[in-house]
């Protein structure tokens, strides 16, 4: 065991877990939090799917004692009151179905639209590389990403 | 004391708006409820208007349904259908599901049943109980129940509108107290009717309407509560243990082997064997550890490489014309023996299907609080009603004994391995006397769920000169779709029951495609042959999202395009003309029209032998009584193997739309999963065991090879009810793709999945079919 501090959504968390748990089981079991979800434990879905320091990494294989940076979760990523405009648009397009893939899909397009404000359809395509729905969004996810981008340049512009 | 004395804490009372509102105190009952008229330990009845209804003070209606929505938004129509027949907004109805305690046992999801079947007996109470408000608001304002109207959620005097009495002053919080005449029957059959009738269809105003769902902000706003969010106070964690070849089972454990693991214990009952610990991760790291000897076995698989002609050579257990679950119809075979003598040209041709997974999102997880006389249990399964009776039958206790609360899990597309977690969770419960939450590993959501069954299909038809069909014979072959029934009550159909000696009670049924081709002779049947492993086999077979539909109707629908194509004809025109006028000619006619369908013969001039070719297939099915066609748009790469379907039109009848924006949604999922499942879904094993454990050994779509286009035509018909729309486009994709795989490379894929390697194979085995 040992002694860990992680920051999540803002809040910073001192635990004291096997540095080699998984920051999945971390932050469901030690921190009670609930939406990243186990997929595969394989790092080959994104249902674990947070932020650490802006980037997408897979909970699931992350050990936590090499998480470094400053975690951030969907939950934290917008509030009911001010959803992020990925969160929103996914709303608009009514773009999933169960959503327990919904960690990575929104994650991993906000953080390309980071990088990318206006990505073309086939960069939007490679980002999600990696990433699985089980119930058959796609279509509507690029829909929403789409839209979600469009809201982004028309708040810059 | 009894559960609901325990498990269900009827504190938190809260006095709000007047209104006596119990907020149950039990993960997944997240929606406080008006709750305080409904004995939670007494079954409702069916035959009650209130079983259904509940009308506060404030005017808002609770509807409590019977069946659940996977996240098609069923319960989203199942409100526009009650505030219609109430004359309410929408936005003032509730819709409670998947609580045994609360609701009716309306078959859970079920064959794409929600709206079809799921949705009578709530619009017919709802048209009771505004039978009901009518008079009671005519008594109040002292009239003649002629002269009153109901809009709004209120009760008005026609002649003076402003004379009016809300259904909350009515009736709010008190009992209809009304009987309905029910069916006496249970599960997705169950319906009951009351004196009013309910609204004509052409009097819609809320029906027909695109509403969005109500749990899509929570979902991607990260707070929704799923069934692995689930803790109750001293939960601990449960893992199963299974064998390392197929069909072995745990002669001894060494519990010394997790001795370093606080708290870690072992459940071996039986054949069963499984491990329980305080935290998750223990769980896991002790079931990872555990040392177990197992039985010797021989192997129960066949090599793969020889599983269709495994198919092929099994002797037959059952043979029938008819349908699965009723009685045998023998086929006719020497009508066609006679009808193909008298054709000019016979055509034959096997196609292949192999076994398929649900790999739902998230393995499967349930949490089973266990107390002696009682249980309660939370789950993802889509049939919380009978998986409750399941967990009672498995624990010995009376069905009234045991809550279940559904709580939405990963998508779930038939029986899945969430059936087999909620007897898991109870069977260690019991044996640990805390409650106990069970998750799989993603090797036991995708190797040890429930099959959708391997087959093969013999297709045979006579043409005569002018290539019209004489005569057609459809034969299937293959494991029975019934190892494992949906209906979760019985134990027998799970892993731990079939380990803890429950007796074998599978059935043997297969099916025919379904269309309306009106051939001269034909004949369809099916054929059984013998699991390849009895009893908690990672092979057994179940439901899966429209079953034995992309089977039968890849074989069907590919070969009605080879026979067009051997007809010298148009696909759409060439079924045509086996199709009766009506629905099914009509949507058919709808696909081609908009897709902007020119006629021709199927194929490539010449034979591509490489680049990126494109080409469209057409399909048409019905599945009962919804009807679909579907177009889709091909390319193949022919360097890579590659198959992508850019474009797919979907007509689509399924009687009334009730909300074309999820009924839209709902197709658009059916065929990107059916894509997934046409071009990479095959679950390869060894002779020893399954060995497509995850996402690299059992591959679905990504986003790279997802469809650009799925254009939708719904179909209206006002006219008729609403049908299972769920389910019927998925088993077009197959043919479909394949079609338009021939169309654009001349090569006929007659095995599923089409996958980049197979479409290599047939280019290599195709050129050196041809000379230079
Ligand atoms: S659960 Fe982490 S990627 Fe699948
Ligand atoms: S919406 Fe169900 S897995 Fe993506």
């Amino acid at each position: 065991m040992a002694v860990i501090t992680l920051d999540v959504d803002g809040t910073a968390h001192r635990l004291d877990v096997e540095p080699e748990m998984p920051l999945l089981y971390a932050l469901r079991d030690e921190l009670g939090l609930n939406n990243p979800r186990f997929g595969c434990g394989l790092a080959q879905c994104g249902s674990c799917t947070v932020l650490m320091d802006g980037q997408p990494i897979r909970a699931c294989v992350v050990p936590v004692a090499a998480v470094t940076g400053k975690v951030q979760t969907l939950s934290g990523l917008g509030t009911a009151e001010e959803p992020h405009p990925v969160q929103q648009a996914f709303i608009d397009e009514q773009a999933l179905f169960c959503g327990y893939c919904m960690n990575g899909w929104i994650l991993y397009a906000a953080a390309l639209l980071e990088s990318d404000p206006n990505p073309s359809d086939e960069a939007i395509r490679q980002a999600f590389t990696g990433l699985k729905c089980r119930c058959g969004s796609h279509s509507a996810i690029l829909r929403a990403v789409k839209r979600a981008a469009a809201t982004l340049s028309d708040r810059e512009g | 004391m009894g559960w609901y004395g325990t498990a269900v804490k009827r504190r938190d009372v809260l006095k709000g708006a007047g209104s006596l509102v119990v907020s149950l105190a039990v993960p997944g009952a997240r929606r406080a409820m008006a709750a305080d008229d409904r004995p939670l330990w007494r079954a409702l009845s069916p035959a009650q208007l209130d079983t259904y209804l509940k009308i506060d003070e404030t005017g808002r209606v609770t509807a409590f349904f019977g069946k659940m929505d996977m996240g098609q938004g069923v319960d989203i129509s199942i409100a526009q259908i009650v505030a219609e027949e109430l004359d309410l907004p929408l936005d003032r109805v509730d819709v409670v599901m998947g609580d045994t305690a609360l609701t009716v046992n309306q078959g859970g999801a079920s064959g794409s049943t929600g709206i079809e079947r799921g949705a009578n007996p709530l619009r017919n109470a709802a048209a009771e109980a505004r039978r009901v408000l009518l008079e009671l608001g005519a008594e109040m304002l002292g009239v003649d129940a002629g002269e009153v109207a109901v809009a709004e959620g209120a009760v008005y005097l026609r002649a003076d509108p402003v004379r009016r009495a809300g259904f909350g002053e009515l009736i709010g919080g008190g009992h209809f107290d009304v009987r309905l005449e029910w069916n006496g029957s249970y599960g997705n059959a169950l319906d009951a009717l009351g004196s009013a009738a309910p609204k004509d269809p052409s009097e819609y105003r809320v029906v027909g309407q695109p509403f969005p769902r109500r749990d899509l902000p929570e979902i991607v706003m990260g707070t929704h509560e799923y069934i692995v969010d689930v803790r109750v106070p001293d939960m601990m964690h449960g893992r199963v243990v299974r064998p390392p070849v197929a069909g072995s089972v745990p002669v001894s454990v060494n519990i010394d082997s997790i001795g370093a693991i606080a708290g870690a214990r072992v459940v071996h009952e039986g054949d069963y064997l499984g491990v329980v610990a305080g935290r998750e991760w223990d769980a896991v790291r002790a079931a990872q550890q555990l040392e177990v000897s197992w039985s010797e076995v021989e192997p129960p698989f066949p090599d793969m490489d020889d599983l269709y002609d495994h198919i092929r050579r099994a002797p037959v257990v059952r043979e029938s014309a008819g349908g699965g679950r009723g009685a045998d119809v023998a086929p006719d075979r020497d009508a066609v023996e006679a009808a193909l003598a008298r054709a000019d040209r016979v055509l034959q041709a096997e196609y292949e299907f192999p076994f398929q997974s649900h790999g739902s999102m998230g393995p499967a997880c349930a949490v089973c609080d266990y107390r002696g006389d009682s249980a309660t249990l939370w789950t993802g399964s889509q049939k919380p009603h009978y998986a409750a009776e399941g967990v009672a039958n498995i624990l010995g206790l009376p069905a009234g004994n045991v809550r279940g609360i559904w709580v939405p899990g990963p998508g779930s597309y038939g029986r899945n391995d969430a059936g087999d977690a909620a007897m898991d969770a109870a069977v260690m419960s019991r044996a640990v006397s805390r409650p106990v939450r069970v998750q799989g590993t993603r090797a036991e959501g995708t190797a040890w769920d429930p099959k959708a069954p391997a087959s093969v299909h013999f297709a045979r038809a006579g043409l005569d000169a002018a290539g019209n069909v004489v005569g057609y014979e459809m034969r299937m072959k293959g494991f029975s779709a019934g190892d494992v029934e949906s209906n979760e009550s019985n134990p027998s159909y799970s892993y731990a029951g079939a380990l803890l000696g429950w007796p074998n009670t599978s059935v043997h049924r297969l099916s025919n495609p379904g269309d309306r081709y009106g051939f001269p002779v034909n004949v369809r049947y099916w054929q059984t042959i013998a699991p390849l492993l009895e009893r908690a086999s990672p092979l057994r077979t179940a439901h899966l999202r429209d079953p034995l539909g992309p089977q039968n109707h890849f074989a069907s629908e590919c070969f009605m395009d080879e026979m067009a194509v051997a007809a010298g004809a148009d696909p759409v025109e060439f079924r045509l003309r086996y199709l009766p006028d009506g629905r099914d000619a009509d949507v058919l006619r709808a696909a081609a029209e908009r897709y902007g369908w020119e006629p021709a013969v199927p194929g490539p001039e010449a034979p591509p032998s490489d680049g990126v070719v494109t080409g469209r297939g057409v399909a048409y099915t019905r599945r009962g009584l919804p009807v679909v066609a579907v177009i889709a748009d091909v390319e193949v790469d022919l360097d890579t193997g590659r198959v992508w379907p850019r474009r797919f039109v979907v007509a689509s009848d399924q009687g009334i739309v009730v909300n074309p924006l999820w009924l839209r949604r709902t197709i658009e999922g059916n065929i990107i999963h059916a894509v997934s499942r046409t071009l990479h879904e095959e679950v390869r094993f060894t002779p020893e065991r399954v060995t497509s454990v995850d996402w690299i050994s059992y591959p679905i779509l990504e986003m790279v090879d997802a469809p650009e286009e799925i254009d939708i035509v719904l179909v209206n018909r006002p006219e008729l009810p609403p049908y299972g729309a769920g389910e019927p486009s998925t088993r077009t994709v197959p043919p479909a793709i394949a079609n338009a795989v021939f169309d654009a490379t001349g090569l006929r894929i007659r095995r599923a999945p089409f996958s980049r390697e197979r479409i290599l194979a047939a280019r290599r085995a195709s050129a050196d079919r041809q000379p230079g």
